[in-house]
């Protein structure tokens, strides 16, 4: 998932250089322009796809919608601007998109060093390991020897690699360029194992004629926390890009739907939810919004639990469980930070 | 006996008729006889052919047309009605995006009506014995503009329509027709520009011509994608389109020039000394004899240059604009069609073999129109 960008870097890192100035209000740029631009990916399974009428949809995509709804007041009002893995920082960079919600993992050079700020993770993943059952393999450390497609240019290949020499195991690596054509050289069976990050695994999985005879391995090697990122430099908006976020998920927490936003904010006895929804307290001013703007980010695709659900969840082609994604009260690492 | 001397001495007083050649070199078994079986090996590569045809042929008909599926919502229904084949289901729900990408659904007959005046402008270019081409013309001058208004529209009070809308084959005709139509006549500038004598334009022109050359066109696409927001200020949003098929056409100029200087080095001498003893003017002799010819001489670079161009189209897809392949990607990830690839793409291949060989067919019928005898 996790292109390597560093000649793209090095452009985006020159070119904030030379415009962090102008960059200052985004929110005013967006509210003037009436329009958020918010890039997403040209195309991944239950993240960001079209349907049959060219609408935008997926769980990257309906973040974009909540906070298009939190500033304008409408989750329509995006402008989507598909970028690949490797124009997406310099779409960011240059100023021609306001977020960039295209399950980027969150690294360190990438917050320090492309100068960009993350609202948050909004999806948990982590890579893991795809085998057929005949193989008869049960756990990633029984891999010794193995040939495994794996995407180039990528976090996955070194953390494969990373993996693979501290558990003193060897294996053959076959490059392929992208998850499509990994799909037909598994099948296939030019490698022994997929690997890629889980939710991708369990996507493809999920497409296969026999999905049953192929698992996905227990171990994952390593943490993609995916997030929405703005650029540095302009706080009020990376305050906002942020607390949307954390209001789909509180709004889990509390069990605010799209459906009770609006009968929760005039009964709820739960004062956080008062404050999160406007009823109370003038919280959405301190961002520079109106202070119902969660109550509309709810409302335009739902809290976190919904919208993941309607993409990703286990009623979807692919069925991926909330594991890590769950709130910290079901024993996920979903936690957001208090609202008051 | 001076009968029988008449009978010798035979004088014809008519033709005798013509026999009919033997029957195994004429007709169907005459062709087969020479073209299929002529020799040994001939013949074993001819029943292999046969042999092949015959095992792959009902497989792919059963593939493509038989056993396919045309109708069904996802990809599971298809296999449910047919494990065996195509799944067109895909093709037959996108259709719309394949053709003309995003563009709004009740203006899509905008595009349709700018690819009919296509046809009816570019006709009197192709084809000189079209009746009333003169007056044809005039509306190929005007073209353009009209083109123009109809797609992007925000003139004359027609609608305007976005250019992150459009895509499909929609995109690749605009940014191939206009790559093309544009970059031969800047070829034949930048081609008469590297063998003028000033050197100014002769140094101008090399150096444009290297340096486009030296550089891959996605190199170019990129550039027109990021780096040039980087160098305009930010309210300046240029057109991404616009952008990528300026850079496109640069990039097929500079080919376009090598191309057709190699028709100007193949002309003899004699040509360029004849129109100056003629007392012909640089331009005059230029558009009289030179270029005539040296075009005539191009014609199969000149078409190989434009089929390639058309097929480098599909790059965009690199910087994120959806062309027939780009707009495969956010297909594939909605999770109803995902797993699906072979139809999709055999769809695309088949339309961009539609206009590539139609437009090597038509350089054969111009050469074949043009030629003036000098090969055989």
């Amino acid at each position: 998932m996790v292109k390597k960008i560093l000649p793209v870097a090095l452009g985006a890192a020159l070119g904030v250089a030379g415009i962090a100035g102008a960059q200052a209000g985004t929110l005013d740029d967006v509210k003037a322009r009436g329009e958020l631009h918010c890039a997403v990916s040209t195309g991944l399974a239950g993240f960001s796809y079209t349907d049959a009428d060219g609408e935008y949809q997926g769980f990257d995509v309906d973040y974009c919608r909540a906070l298009a709804a939190a500033v304008l007041g409408d989750g329509s009002k995006v402008k989507f601007t598909p970028t690949t893995g490797k124009t997406r920082f310099t779409a960011l960079a240059s100023g021609e998109v306001d977020v960039l919600s295209r399950n980027t993992t969150w690294t360190f050079s990438r917050d320090a060093d492309l100068k960009f700020t993350f609202a948050g993770v909004a999806y948990y993943d982590g890579q893991g390991f795809m085998v057929p059952k005949a193989l008869g393999v049960e756990s990633a450390l029984q891999l010794d020897g193995a040939t495994v497609c794996i995407q180039t240019g990528t976090t996955t290949e070194l953390n494969l690699a990373d993996f693979f020499r501290a558990n003193n195991m060897s294996y053959e690596p076959v490059p392929i360029e992208t998850n499509t054509e990994a799909r037909q050289n598994y099948l296939a069976e030019a490698c022994d194992v997929y690997t890629t990050d889980a939710s991708g695994l369990a996507a493809s999985r999920a497409t296969f004629e026999n999905p049953d005879d192929h698992i996905v391995l227990p171990e994952i090697i390593s943490k993609e926390p995916l997030g929405p990122l703005v650029r540095h430099g302009d706080e009020q908006w990376s305050d906002i890009a942020r607390w949307v976020l954390n209001a789909l998920v509180i709004a889990e927490e509390k069990g605010i739907t799209a459906a009770n936003a609006d009968d929760m904010a005039a009964n709820s006895k739960d004062p956080e939810v008062l404050r999160l929804l406007g009823t109370s307290g003038e919280l959405g001013a301190m961002i520079g919004l109106d202070k119902d703007y969660a109550l509309k980010a709810i409302k335009a695709g739902g809290n976190y639990g919904e919208i993941f659900e309607r993409n990703l969840g286990e009623n979807t082609k692919i069925g991926l469980a909330r594991g890590l994604n769950a709130q910290w009260t079901q024993g996920g690492l979903l936690y957001a930070q208090p609202y008051r | 006996m001076a009968e029988q001397k008449n009978a010798i001495a035979f004088v014809a007083r008519e033709e005798k008729p013509q026999l009919p050649a033997p029957a195994s070199t004429t007709g169907a078994v005459g062709w087969i006889r020479e073209n299929l079986f002529s020799s040994i090996p001939n013949m074993v590569l001819t029943l292999l052919s046969i042999y092949l045809v015959y095992v792959s042929l009902p497989g792919i008909i059963d593939w493509v047309f038989l056993k396919s599926v045309w109708t069904a919502n996802s990809l599971d229904e298809c296999r449910q009605i047919s494990r065996e084949g195509a799944c067109w289901a895909v093709v037959n729900e996108r259709f719309g995006q394949f053709m003309y990408g995003f563009y709004p659904q009740e203006l899509r007959w905008r595009p349709t009506l700018a690819f009919v005046l296509m046809l009816v402008a570019y006709a009197p270019l192709l084809f000189d014995k079209l009746p009333g081409r003169k007056a044809l013309l005039l509306l190929t001058l005007t073209f353009p503009l009209a083109a123009y208004a109809l797609l992007w529209g925000g003139i004359l009070g027609i609608e305007a329509v976005p250019s992150n809308k459009f895509g499909g084959f929609l995109l690749t005709l605009v940014i191939g027709v206009t790559g093309i139509s544009f970059s031969l006549p800047l070829g034949i500038l930048l081609a008469l520009g590297r063998s003028s004598d000033l050197p100014f334009i002769k140094v101008l022109c090399v150096t444009f011509i290297e340096f486009i050359r030296g550089v891959p066109l996605i190199t170019l696409l990129f550039v027109a994608s990021t780096l040039l927001n980087y160098f305009l200020p930010p309210s300046w949003s240029f057109d991404l389109i616009l952008r990528v098929i300026i850079m496109v056409t640069l990039f097929a100029s500079a080919y376009m020039a090598e191309v057709i200087r190699g028709g100007l080095a193949a002309l003899p001498k004699g040509q360029y000394e004849a129109a100056d003893a003629l007392g012909l003017g640089y331009w005059q002799s230029m558009y009289l004899i030179i270029l005539p010819q040296a075009l005539k001489i191009s014609i199969p670079g000149i078409v190989n240059t434009f089929i390639g161009l058309f097929k480098d189209t599909t790059l965009v897809s690199v910087i994120g604009l959806f062309d027939p392949l780009g707009i495969v990607q956010p297909i594939l990830a909605d999770s109803r069609w995902n797993g699906l690839v072979v139809e999709l793409y055999v769809f695309v291949a088949a339309f961009f073999f539609i206009f590539c060989f139609a437009m090597s067919r038509y350089s054969m019928y111009l050469e074949r129109k043009l030629s003036t005898g000098h090969d055989r």
